[in-house]
């Protein structure tokens, strides 16, 4: 260790590089503390509703691509050994690697990303969206439900059909009072008719299930967008050559931090793509 | 009496550059780095929200002082009510006494040069700037009328500026988290040689608790608020009956902050009484260890208790009795400290300086503050008095009582520190006179009418509350003038106080052994700790008023 007191990156409240070096240490694991507790209110409310309302996720989840989601996982997995890596390079103060894998890292989350944009693409096109905007093209499409992953509840045959091509279900919580007379025995009808024909049907509330996701998906891509602007600066800044094993804290912490974002995505996509 | 006539200066007060007058132009000041910078900063910026939030309130009671329309209408009334809250809620009380006196005095009762992310620190007050604007601008131009806690479906529907509130509080949100973050790592890794963790200041050890539900509860808050921006802006629905969302939902998740968030305001106040009631009464802190794990204590119940704000929403019986039960439960440490300080004052030489006069009536408005707290925590009570003035007057007795009379406290205590000026101690003691007599008479009323079943935030009333509306509005003139008083000397003591010694009360933490106003670098040499309530070595220095210490006069 050179002389403290020469220590370039040395603030001038702290007394050694190690004692600065811990207090950012803790900073950041601070940090991500608050960010998993930012998530938490999300992971929270998708617990709430599935709780109650498990038929809702059982059936919109067919809707979300897997093959997509698992490929983005693989990704995002490899850009975190890809980030460790850099940690590990910059420590050992080899700069053409840590800038290579940088790149990658960074390669990486453009993947995610451009993955991300085909899936929500996908979406908006089949009117999958959120609480109200949530209007499934059925109708326009006649029987035809969207694209699905795996088999389907098998297409309602045309003269089974509901009026307006919606059925509802009960959902797991009671309504409080009955509806206005004619509607409830109407809806009783149809789904003893249903039922009978052994259709499944579409649950009540699925925008539910697509407004958890875009919010958890989505503040989850900003993260990604955030991390790669983080990523570009400290690559801007190895291109430079300011890291070495005197100095790799920016790196360790932005490795960090992509890991985060990369735990988070390894929660989501088990939660959002492969229900039972 | 600290601040005897023919006092000329510390000895080093006046000699040699302080950190006022270290450097100078507006961004000397707008870009620094330095905490006592920005902790001065933060407290020009909440008294003027300060200031902000009393005229809403003062409108709100001069509205109440007759039933029916006085002075507004009823939508300018729930604007009035709303800016009141928000801006002392969120504005005021919550970065009061952490970040403006906490950030100048934190790092000096450390011995350290500066917290330990400066550029982190002075993020978190322009962060402070852009959100107080957002939230403000917000009711400019056209108000808010959801009250601060913006429930839904209400703030969903109603078609004022709920977006830019909102976003304001998110961001003042931030603000507060890397204040709190930056507090524990400071005080985790910025420690003087010798002081151990139960050698710490008190004060230190409330922030800390403060900081750590800064870090863990805000995040819940900015997601909720980014939820309910959602709900608004897109229909997301998560809030909505109609697509199957769950209006409740957002109670709990907004009180699962803003329960612990009343502990993010009334735990610094607890620390500052605990520093201003040992000094002043020249003895050591009776029970230092339960004193400062009470803090965590509270710190840790804060986050098990917020059911009790939803005692009526609906929720399960089951879940009212256990948060009912866990509510009782926060009573113990804070009862813990309220004895340990009166202990402390036990066979005491106390000094009744202004200061000292707001700590002990921190004593007994917070003990009824508290109090009261029971009560709403009771099941059977809580439903015959939810939502009446009872609940009004509590709150007030807790944030008033409790936060802002300590946070007044801290302000008449370090005011010498931050400024190196005294001011006059026969206003002073009339200004807090005059807050006393005038908060009481405004907030104990309301606890009559409330039990009598007044409703709260109700624009009109019937006759019957007529008498207590009138000595509440009255007494609030009264509190008002008080305040005004106390903004008259405060800012004369700037321009003609005289000049304050080192250690005008005799206080034996770090920050009274640098001159007052202190240096850039805070410290000439890093000192070393010792036992901050010993007093033992602390002697009056007739030269220049105030206090030297024999130990550390000796060292140099």
């Amino acid at each position: 260790m050179s002389d403290p007191a020469h220590a370039p990156h040395l603030q001038h409240h702290f007394e050694t590089p190690q004692q600065q070096f811990d207090a950012g240490k803790l900073g950041i694991w601070l940090f991500l503390a608050t960010e998993i507790l930012l998530f938490g209110g999300l992971f929270c409310a998708y617990a709430i509703y599935r709780a109650n309302h498990p038929e809702i996720f059982v059936y919109a989840h067919q809707f979300l691509n897997k093959y997509w989601g698992g490929t983005n996982t693989v990704i995002l997995l490899c850009s975190s050994l890809t980030m460790a890596w850099a940690v590990r390079a910059a420590q050992l103060g080899e700069r053409r690697l840590l800038i290579v894998l940088l790149s990658l890292t960074l390669l990486g989350a453009m993947g995610f990303l451009g993955i991300k944009y085909v899936e929500y693409k996908e979406k908006w096109e089949h009117g999958l969206l959120w609480g109200a905007r949530y209007a499934p093209h059925v109708e326009g499409h006649g029987a035809e439900e969207p694209p699905l992953t795996k088999a389907p509840p098998p297409p309602a045959p045309a003269a089974a059909a509901p009026p307006g091509g919606f059925v509802v279900e009960r959902s797991a919580i009671r309504p409080a009072a009955p509806g206005p007379e004619g509607t409830v025995i109407a809806a009783e009808e149809q789904e003893e008719h249903l039922e009978a024909a052994g259709i499944h049907r579409r649950p009540a509330n699925v925008q539910i299930f697509f407004s958890i996701y875009f919010l958890m998906t989505g503040l989850h891509g900003i993260h990604v967008l955030i991390g790669m602007g983080a990523i570009v600066w400290i690559l801007v800044r190895s291109i430079r050559g300011d890291f070495g094993p005197q100095y790799f804290t920016p790196v360790d912490f932005v490795g960090l931090y992509w890991h985060l974002v990369d735990l988070i995505w390894i929660f989501l996509f088990p939660l959002l793509y492969l229900i039972h | 009496m600290a601040t005897a006539e023919g006092i000329v200066a510390g000895r080093k007060a006046t000699l040699g550059d302080n950190y006022l007058t270290h450097t100078r132009g507006f961004l000397s000041w707008a870009l620094t780095l330095d905490h006592k910078r920005i902790g001065i900063m933060y407290l020009v910026s909440i008294l003027f929200a300060f200031l902000l939030g009393g005229l809403a309130a003062l409108a709100v009671r001069t509205e109440l002082i007759a039933p029916g329309p006085t002075i507004m209408g009823p939508d300018a009334y729930n604007k009035m009510f709303t800016l009141h809250g928000a801006a002392m809620v969120f504005l005021f009380i919550i970065p009061g006494i952490p970040a403006a006196i906490g950030n100048f005095v934190l790092p000096l009762m450390l011995g350290a040069k500066d917290v330990a992310f400066p550029r982190l620190n002075l993020t978190s007050y322009w962060l402070w700037v852009i959100g107080a604007l957002c939230a403000i601008g917000a009711v400019v131009f056209g108000g808010v009328d959801t009250g601060w806690t913006f429930y839904t479906p209400y703030s969903t529907t109603t078609n004022t500026n709920v977006i830019a509130t909102t976003m304001g509080a998110f961001i003042l949100g931030f603000s507060s988290i890397f204040t709190g973050l930056n507090f524990i790592v400071t005080i985790h890794k910025l420690r003087p040689t010798g002081m151990t963790w139960f050698k710490m200041p008190l004060f230190l050890w409330s922030l800390y608790g403060t900081a750590l539900i800064q870090v863990l509860a805000t995040p819940v808050l900015g997601i909720t608020l980014l939820l309910l921006i959602a709900e608004r802006a897109l229909g997301v629905g998560i809030f909505d009956p109609a697509l199957g969302g769950d209006p409740v939902l957002y109670q709990h998740f907004f009180w699962f902050y803003s329960h612990p968030a009343v502990y993010i305001m009334i735990l610094p106040a607890m620390g500052v009484i605990s520093e201003v009631i040992s000094v002043h009464s020249r003895k050591h802190i009776f029970g230092y260890k339960f004193v400062a794990l009470s803090s965590i204590a509270i710190a840790a119940f804060g986050f098990l208790v917020w059911g009790h704000h939803m005692f009526t929403s609906g929720q399960s019986g089951m879940a009212n009795a256990i948060f009912s039960a866990l509510t009782f439960s926060v009573a113990i440490p804070s009862a813990i400290k309220v004895w340990n300080w009166l202990a402390t004052l036990y066979k005491g030489n106390i000094q009744l300086n202004t200061p000292m006069l707001y700590g002990l009536m921190f004593l007994i408005t917070f003990t009824i503050g508290g109090l009261t707290g029971l009560h709403l925590g009771a099941l059977a009570i809580d439903v015959h008095v939810h939502d009446t003035y009872f609940v009004v007057a509590h709150f007030h007795y807790v944030m008033f009582g409790g936060a802002v009379v300590a946070f007044l406290a801290a302000l008449h205590h370090w005011w010498p520190k931050m400024t190196g000026r005294m001011y006059d101690e026969r206003l002073g003691r009339i200004g807090a006179a005059l807050v006393f007599i005038g908060f009481n008479g405004t907030f104990f009323t309301q606890f009559v009418m409330g039990s009598h079943g007044m409703p709260r935030r109700y624009f009109d009333y019937t006759p019957q509350f007529t008498i207590y509306h009138q000595i509440s509005t009255i007494m609030s003139y009264v509190m008002a003038a008080g305040f005004f008083l106390t903004a008259y000397y405060l800012i004369h003591s700037l321009f003609r106080g005289k000049r304050a010694p080192m250690n005008p009360w005799g206080g034996n933490s770090l920050e009274w052994h640098t001159p007052s106003p202190p240096p850039h670098d805070n410290f000439a040499e890093t000192p070393s700790a010792e036992d901050p309530y010993d007093y033992s070595r602390i002697r009056r220095d007739p030269a220049t008023g105030g206090y030297v210490s024999t130990s550390y006069e000796g060292a140099r």
